[in-house]
């Protein structure tokens, strides 16, 4: 189990990244949240606070498809927290299959949101954290990452990007002391998923908000959230192309 | 946007919205007004009959409003959004020393909901309905503008809106007293009676030393048992007076599937060992909140124990004066008839005033009881103990109902006359149409 006591959020408003933001500022960690939408900010802020967190937390509405603005949105955050132990980044949008099908175009714009700026943002963090030898940066990837599927494969693409590229990061910083952790969260019943039908194998943003403070905390490489999709994700990367390709998934 | 779960918890009447919108932010409502029909507020359903329901109507659901605003630690004061349940307060807040001023009988309702319908529990002797504990709210209507309500700002509007059945606008956020609790259990007392008049005389003895009391009458029981039952009450209790056991470990059990589990040789049953299980007089316990206010609660979804036909639930306040033969009556009509209800409910109210103008609890005693809905049977049997209540100048709960007549219930609340002015011209209910049509 590490100290954590400075921690930094990307999509800090997400029904799962607020909840694992109440977990830290329960432990009295000073947090930096980062979100499109000051207001929705501001409204988790305060949530945070009544619900026992009598930590310092700092806002910033920021784009994260701003490239050019990663390297001192990061810094600014170091500064004002006077360093940083974590790194969560939980930003994401999950765009249609059928609409991008049509234009094309739009898929530039959903994988710089859920994959390159990820990838930007853990590597600007990555140097800072190398130089330390220690902390964590964790990102949210998905089951969606582990194969691809004819019903959201650019999401999942994207999602998968951001796996391959945690694990040579992991590979990178492991001998620095540096924890690296991959999220997978399966189905979660959260305003992104709000038009989809519901079954049994949605979990609640409290429970996998809460397993990924446990994982960080515990120095885990690759988290399923909840963990049974370890085994599901297991089965499915493990069905012969020629039979896959035909299923309707 | 599957629409088949915006039920309400008897599951009759089987009715549907024709839209659903969920909302996440305070600040990011739909525009109301461009919205096709009638709206009504959803929270989760609790609402046993019609009140919750819109049909071909749109409901707001607003379960995802479920953010914290603010807390005095000296006071107790708190402010939360509509969507926030009463279980997420208890989980947060007991371990710091606070509870719920009042709670109902089920602990996953949301603050919009109970002040939408003003609910008692077991301390209303003591502390009234959850509306007297608001001391402000602000009110969202479909104009688009947001009025802060309370006893001096709007008080008009403050009073509708408590126990106004969401049809006055759509509450975003509440701020409420919650209590000092000095632990998460109860000290609690069973006492066995074996009548009406016993229940009475427990009930008086009881009154002023407990904060907490409820009884469970056996409804299978006619002849020289009818009216036995359970006279539970309680006091919170605080570490300095007593062993504390540990925490128990939260898990809800599933209810599996839809099956009328519950038949008059089933509640006959249940009755007879619920009743017996206790062999003394009185027995004694320390037991947590979630046993001792929501024992419902530990089956997700008990309500599908009646059946996929529903059920329906009564309940009446009738004043004190000739409530025993009031009583009596009634259980007699049930155990006559046949009707199973393995769970029926006594209790008495206090005479604490809620600022609520369609408010529901007054001096007097309730009964509550669930009957399986077996199509006309069922409600020709429940017109007849209408007659009952009505006689004992009793009025029934609107919360808890899919059937009583418009006459009735503009005579039960003749403060409904003053409400219909405060109630917002986009909104309305399966409920609302049915009382002003019949």
């Amino acid at each position: 189990m590490s100290v954590m006591k400075k921690i930094m959020i990307f999509g800090a408003a997400s029904a799962i990244a607020s909840e694992t933001a109440k977990c830290f500022a329960k432990e009295g960690a000073d947090l930096f949240l980062v979100d499109l939408n000051l207001d929705r900010l501001n409204t988790v802020k305060n949530d945070i606070l009544v619900t026992g967190g009598k930590a310092n937390i700092e806002v910033m509405a920021f784009d994260a498809t701003n490239f050019e603005g990663h390297n001192d949105l990061i810094n600014s955050a170091i500064e004002k927290m006077g360093g940083l132990d974590a790194l969560l980044i939980a930003h994401g949008t999950l765009p249609s299959q059928e609409k991008l099908n049509q234009n094309p175009k739009d898929i530039v714009r959903e994988f710089n949101i859920n994959g390159l700026s990820v990838i930007s943002l853990a590597s600007f963090a990555a140097n800072y954290f190398e130089e330390k030898k220690s902390g964590c940066i964790a990102a949210i990837s998905s089951v969606a990452g582990d194969r691809g599927r004819q019903s959201n494969y650019i999401y999942g693409s994207a999602k998968g990007s951001i796996s391959i590229f945690m694990s040579g990061l992991r590979n990178r910083l492991s001998k620095s002391g540096v924890n690296v952790l991959t999220i997978k969260p399966g189905f979660v019943n959260t305003p992104m998923t709000v038009d989809m039908p519901k079954n049994l194998l949605y979990a609640s943003p409290q429970k996998v908000g809460e397993l990924i403070f446990k994982a960080m905390k515990s120095g885990k490489d690759i988290a399923y959230t909840p963990g049974f999709w370890r085994l599901v994700m297991f089965i499915i990367r493990h069905i012969p192309e020629g039979i896959f390709k035909k299923l309707s998934l | 946007m599957n629409l088949d779960s915006y039920s309400s918890w008897g599951r009759y009447p089987k009715i549907k919205p024709k839209d659903a919108k969920r909302v996440f932010w305070i600040n990011e409502f739909p525009n109301l007004e461009e919205i096709e029909g009638n709206i009504l507020p959803y929270g989760l359903g609790k609402s046993y009959g019609d009140s919750c329901l819109n049909e071909n109507g749109t409901l707001i659901d607003l379960s995802g409003l479920n953010k914290f605003i603010s807390f005095n630690e000296e006071t107790g004061l708190l402010r939360c959004e509509a969507g926030v349940t009463l279980a997420t307060i208890l989980d947060y807040f007991v371990p710091r020393g606070w509870f719920l001023s009042v709670t109902p009988g089920t602990k996953f309702i949301t603050v919009g909901g109970a002040i939408g319908n003003d609910v008692h529990g077991k301390n209303h002797h003591k502390m009234g309905t959850f509306g007297c504990h608001v001391t402000q709210f602000e009110l969202l209507r479909s104009n688009g503008t947001r009025t802060i309500c309370s006893p001096e700002q709007n008080s008009e509007l403050f009073s509708a809106t408590i126990g106004g059945l969401g049809l006055t606008g759509i509450i975003t956020w509440a701020e409420f007293y919650l209590k000092p609790c000095p632990s998460a259990f109860f000290a609690m007392e069973s006492v066995k009676f074996g009548s009406v008049k016993e229940f009475f005389e427990i009930n008086e003895a009881s009154d002023k030393d407990y904060d907490y009391s409820v009884s469970w009458v056996d409804c299978s029981a006619g002849g020289n048992n009818l009216g036995r039952g359970l006279y539970t009450r309680g006091n919170h209790a605080s570490p300095k007076d007593y062993n504390l056991p540990p925490l128990p470990k939260p898990g809800l059990i599933p209810f599996p599937f839809d099956a009328p589990f519950i038949n008059n040789l089933s509640v006959i049953a249940f009755c007879m060992l619920y009743y017996n299980k206790q062999f003394t007089k009185k027995e004694a316990s320390i037991v947590h909140y979630n046993p001792f206010f929501y024992p419902l609660d530990a089956v997700d979804g008990w309500n599908k124990a009646y059946g996929k036909n529903g059920f329906l639930q009564y309940q009446f306040v009738v004043p004190f004066g000739n409530d025993e033969y009031t009583v009596n009556t009634i259980l007699r009509e049930v155990v006559k008839s046949g009707m199973s209800s393995f769970l029926t409910v006594l209790k008495t109210f206090g005479n604490i005033k809620s600022p609520g103008m369609l408010s529901f609890p007054r001096p007097g005693i309730t009964l509550a009881t669930d009957f399986r809905f077996d199509g006309e049977k069922t409600l020709k049997e429940l017109a007849k103990l209408d007659e009952i209540v009505k006689f004992a100048g009793g009025i029934l709960y609107p919360a808890k109902d899919a059937r009583m007549s418009g006459k009735d219930f503009f005579d039960f609340y003749p403060e409904a006359n003053e409400f219909v002015k405060y109630i917002d011209p986009k909104f309305s209910s399966s409920f609302w149409r049915r009382v002003n049509s019949n």
